[in-house]
C-alpha cells in the first residue's frame, strides 16, 4: 500500500545505517584493497560496508511502505546528565583526584531524574564518595589518586 | 573414567575458599543489581565486569563471573514475577504466569518453583556440557578456518533470527558490529583503520566499555523516560515453600523445559531467549487445561524458568568449544577470557584444563549456591525493590565510571562508554535490538581474519573454500535459517511468539 508520508523513525533508523556504511566505506578505501586471493586491510571492511548500506536502503524504503509504531518520548534530560557523567568523569579523574571526581560524576548524574531534589543528590553523592573511596580505593586498591595537581597538590 | 576425573579436577578447582568465597560474591552482587527493575542479565554483568579484572587468577575471575551471571538471571525473574518488569525476553516468559500467581498471594512458591526448576536444569545442563564437551572438542580441533568461518556466520544468523522485531534491522545491527569490531590495528597486514588518528583507539574500542555503554547506559535512559507516571507495586510473598500439588505441578515441565533448554542452548546465537519461548508454547499445547496459562499456571513458570537455565549452561558448550558465543552474555565472557590472556576455543580444554572443568563446576556450584542463599535472603531482595530508581541509577553510574576506567586507566573508555550509550539509546528507540550488534562487535575481527585466510588456503577460489563439505553444510544452513526467517509465513508466526511477551 502506497502512502505519502513515510513513517520517520524507519527512514531515520535506514538513514544512520547508511551513514555508517559510507563512513565505513570511505574509511576502508584508504587502505590496501587487495585481491580476493589475498585481501588487503580494505576488502573486508569495504563489502561489509556495502552490505550495511543495501540494509539501510531496504529499511528506509520500508518506511515509505509501513507504519511503525510510535517511538515515544525520549529521555532528554536523562541523557544530558547520564551522557555527561561518564566524560566529566574522564575529564577530571587525573586533575581533581578521585574524591572530588566521583563526588561531582554521583552529583551530576543525579540530576538525571525529575524527582531529585538538591539535598537528595548531596547526601546521595557525599555517600557513593564515601562507599567508594573506601571499598574500591583504599579496599580493593584500584589505582587511583585521592586528590589530583588542580586542588594545588 | 575420564569423565569423573575431569569433573574432579573442576571440583577441586572451583572449590578452593577463595574461589568458592568469590563466586558466592559475584552471586550476591549478581542478584543485588539483577533484581533492579528493567535491568537485565547482560546489563548487570556489563556493569559487574570492571570488578573481575583485579582478580589476578584468570580461573578465580571467571567463577566469579559465572556466579554473576547466574545471581543477575535469577535476579530478573525476582523482579519479572513480583513487580511484572522483566529486564529482558527471557524472564519476560516467567512474567506471564509468575506475576499473575504473585498477584494471587502465592509469591513465595513462585519464586521458589523458579529456583528448584533452575537448579534441577542447571545440575543436569552441567553434566551435559562435562560428557558433551570433551568430544566436540575433538571434533571442533579438526575445524579450519573455513569452518570457523561459517560458523561465526551460522552463529549471527541465529541471533538476527531470534531478535525481536524486524529481521532486516537486527541484520543491519549485526552488520554495524562487524565493522565496529575492526575498530583499530588490522591482525594480518598491521594497518590501523577508522581510528580517526586517535592513538588510542589503535587497539580498537574497549570491550567493556561497549557493553556497558550499549546495555548498561542505554537501560538507564530508557527507564528515565516515563519516570514521571511509574510506579512499581510489588506483590507480597506470604507464604514461600510450594505445596504438595505445587510439587506435582511442576515435575513435568520441569524436566521438559529442561531437555528443550539443554538443546537449544547449543544453538549458537540466543538459544537462552528461544528456549523459554519454546517452553511456555510446548506446556501450554500439552496441559490439560491450557486456560490456566496467563493466569498463574505452574506450569507456565516451572518450564520456561528451566529451559532458560539449562540453555543458559549449555550455550557454554559453544563458547568453550568454538569460541562462538551464543548469545551477549557469552560475549561478554568471551572478552572477560581474552583480557584475561585467555583464547576461548577448542585450545581451552587441552592447553587449560583446570581453568576448563573448573568453570563447568562452577557453574553447578553458582546454582547451588543461588538455591541456598537466594530463597532465604528473598525479603531483603525485595525490599531493594522498593528503593527509588532515582537513588539507584546515579550509583549505577558512578560505579559504572570507575569500572570502566580501571580496566586500563583509559579516559576514550570513559568516551566509548558515553558514545555507544548514545548509539545503543538511539537505536534502541528505532526499535533495533542491541545484542545483535555486540554479537557483530565480538566475532568482527575474528570473521575477517578467519575468511581472510581461508582464501589464502584456497587460492582465492571462493568456490573452493565453500564446497569443504563442513563448511558448505553448515553455511546452507545459515542461507535456509535467513530465508526462513524472512518467509512471510515463519514472520508472522515470529511476531506472535514475540509479542506474546508484552
Amino acid at each position: 500500500m502506497e502512502k505519502s508520508r513515510p513513517d520517520i523513525p524507519n527512514l531515520a533508523c535506514g538513514a544512520i545505517f547508511i551513514v555508517f556504511g559510507i563512513l565505513f566505506a570511505w574509511q576502508s578505501l584508504q587502505h590496501d584493497l587487495g585481491i580476493a586471493l589475498k585481501m588487503g586491510p580494505g576488502y573486508f571492511p569495504l563489502v561489509v560496508s556495502g552490505i550495511l548500506i543495501v540494509l539501510g536502503a531496504v529499511i528506509a524504503a520500508q518506511s515509505f511502505r509501513d507504519e511503525g509504531e510510535p517511538i515515544g518520548e525520549f529521555a532528554w534530560r536523562g541523557m544530558i546528565f547520564i551522557l555527561a557523567s561518564p566524560i566529566f568523569f574522564a575529564l577530571t579523574v587525573r586533575g581533581l583526584g578521585f574524591v572530588a571526581s566521583i563526588f561531582f560524576t554521583a552529583l551530576f548524574a543525579s540530576f538525571a531524574s525529575y524527582r531529585m531534589t538538591w539535598l537528595r543528590a548531596l547526601i546521595l553523592a557525599v555517600a557513593v564518595t564515601a562507599f567508594t573511596t573506601v571499598v574500591f580505593v583504599l579496599g580493593l586498591g584500584l589505582p587511583f589518586r585521592l586528590t589530583g595537581p588542580w586542588l594545588g597538590q | 573414567m575420564e569423565l569423573f576425573d575431569n569433573l574432579a579436577l573442576g571440583f577441586a578447582t572451583a572449590s578452593t575458599l577463595t574461589n568458592l568465597g568469590f563466586c558466592l560474591i559475584g552471586v550476591l552482587l549478581g542478584t543485588l543489581i539483577g533484581v533492579l527493575p528493567g535491568i537485565g542479565a547482560t546489563a548487570t554483568i556489563a556493569m559487574l565486569l570492571p570488578l573481575t579484572y583485579k582478580i589476578a587468577d584468570p580461573v578465580t575471575s571467571l567463577i566469579m563471573l559465572a556466579g554473576i551471571y547466574y545471581g543477575a538471571q535469577y535476579g530478573g525473574s525476582t523482579t519479572a514475577i513480583l513487580v511484572n518488569m522483566p529486564g529482558e525476553s527471557s524472564s519476560a516468559v516467567t512474567a506471564i504466569d509468575g506475576y499473575q500467581m504473585a498477584k494471587k498471594g502465592r509469591a513465595g512458591p513462585a519464586l521458589a518453583i523458579a529456583a528448584i526448576g533452575s537448579f534441577f536444569a542447571g545440575t543436569v545442563a552441567t553434566m551435559i556440557v562435562a560428557v558433551l564437551a570433551i568430544p566436540l572438542i575433538a571434533y571442533a580441533l579438526k575445524f579450519s578456518t573455513s569452518e570457523t568461518f561459517a560458523l561465526m556466520v551460522l552463529g549471527l544468523i541465529f541471533a538476527v533470527a531470534l531478535a525481536s522485531g524486524s529481521v532486516i534491522k537486527a541484520l543491519a545491527m549485526v552488520v554495524l558490529g562487524v565493522l565496529l569490531g575492526l575498530v583499530g590495528s588490522d591482525t594480518i597486514s598491521g594497518d590501523v583503520r577508522f581510528a580517526f588518528d586517535i592513538p588510542e583507539l589503535y587497539e580498537g574500542f574497549n570491550f567493556v566499555a561497549v557493553a556497558v555503554g550499549l546495555f548498561g547506559v542505554a537501560e538507564i535512559l530508557r527507564n528515565l523516560e516515563n519516570e514521571r507516571s511509574r510506579d512499581a507495586k510489588i506483590a507480597e510473598i506470604g507464604e514461600l515453600y510450594p505445596s504438595k500439588d505445587d510439587w506435582r505441578q511442576m515435575a513435568g515441565p520441569t524436566v521438559r523445559g529442561t531437555l528443550l533448554g539443554s538443546l537449544l542452548g547449543v544453538l549458537p546465537g540466543g538459544g537462552a531467549i528461544l528456549a523459554s519461548f519454546a517452553s511456555y508454547t510446548l506446556e501450554k499445547r500439552v496441559s490439560r487445561n491450557p486456560k490456566e496459562f496467563g493466569q498463574g499456571a505452574v506450569a507456565g513458570v516451572a518450564g520456561p524458568e528451566s529451559a532458560n537455565n539449562a540453555a543458559a549452561q549449555t550455550s557454554f558448550i559453544p563458547l568453550l568449544t568454538l569460541g562462538i558465543p551464543a548469545n551477549p552474555v557469552m560475549a561478554l565472557m568471551i572478552g572477560a577470557m581474552i583480557i584475561k590472556g585467555v583464547i576461548p576455543g577448542p585450545n581451552v580444554a587441552t592447553e587449560n584444563q583446570s581453568l576448563f572443568w573448573g568453570l563447568i563446576a562452577s557453574m553447578w556450584i553458582g546454582n547451588l549456591m543461588l538455591v541456598i542463599l537466594n530463597l532465604p535472603l528473598v525479603g531483603l531482595w525485595v525490599k531493594l525493590l522498593t528503593v527509588p530508581y532515582y537513588i539507584l541509577f546515579p550509583i549505577i553510574m558512578s560505579f559504572c565510571a570507575i569500572g570502566v576506567y580501571s580496566v586500563n586507566s583509559n579516559v576514550y573508555d570513559l568516551y566509548t562508554v558515553a558514545g555507544f550509550g548514545l548509539l545503543g539509546y538511539i537505536l534502541m528507540k528505532l526499535r533495533c535490538e542491541p545484542a545483535p550488534l555486540l554479537l557483530g562487535f565480538v566475532l568482527g575481527d575474528q570473521l575477517e581474519e578467519n575468511l581472510r585466510q581461508s582464501m589464502i588456503k584456497a587460492f582465492g577460489d571462493p568456490w573452493a573454500m565453500i564446497s569443504r563439505p563442513i563448511t558448505a553444510t553448515v553455511l546452507l544452513l545459515a542461507l535456509l535459517v535467513l530465508v526462513a526467517t524472512l518467509l512471510p509465513a515463519v514472520r508472522k508466526k515470529r511476531e506472535e511468539v514475540f509479542v506474546e511477551e508484552e
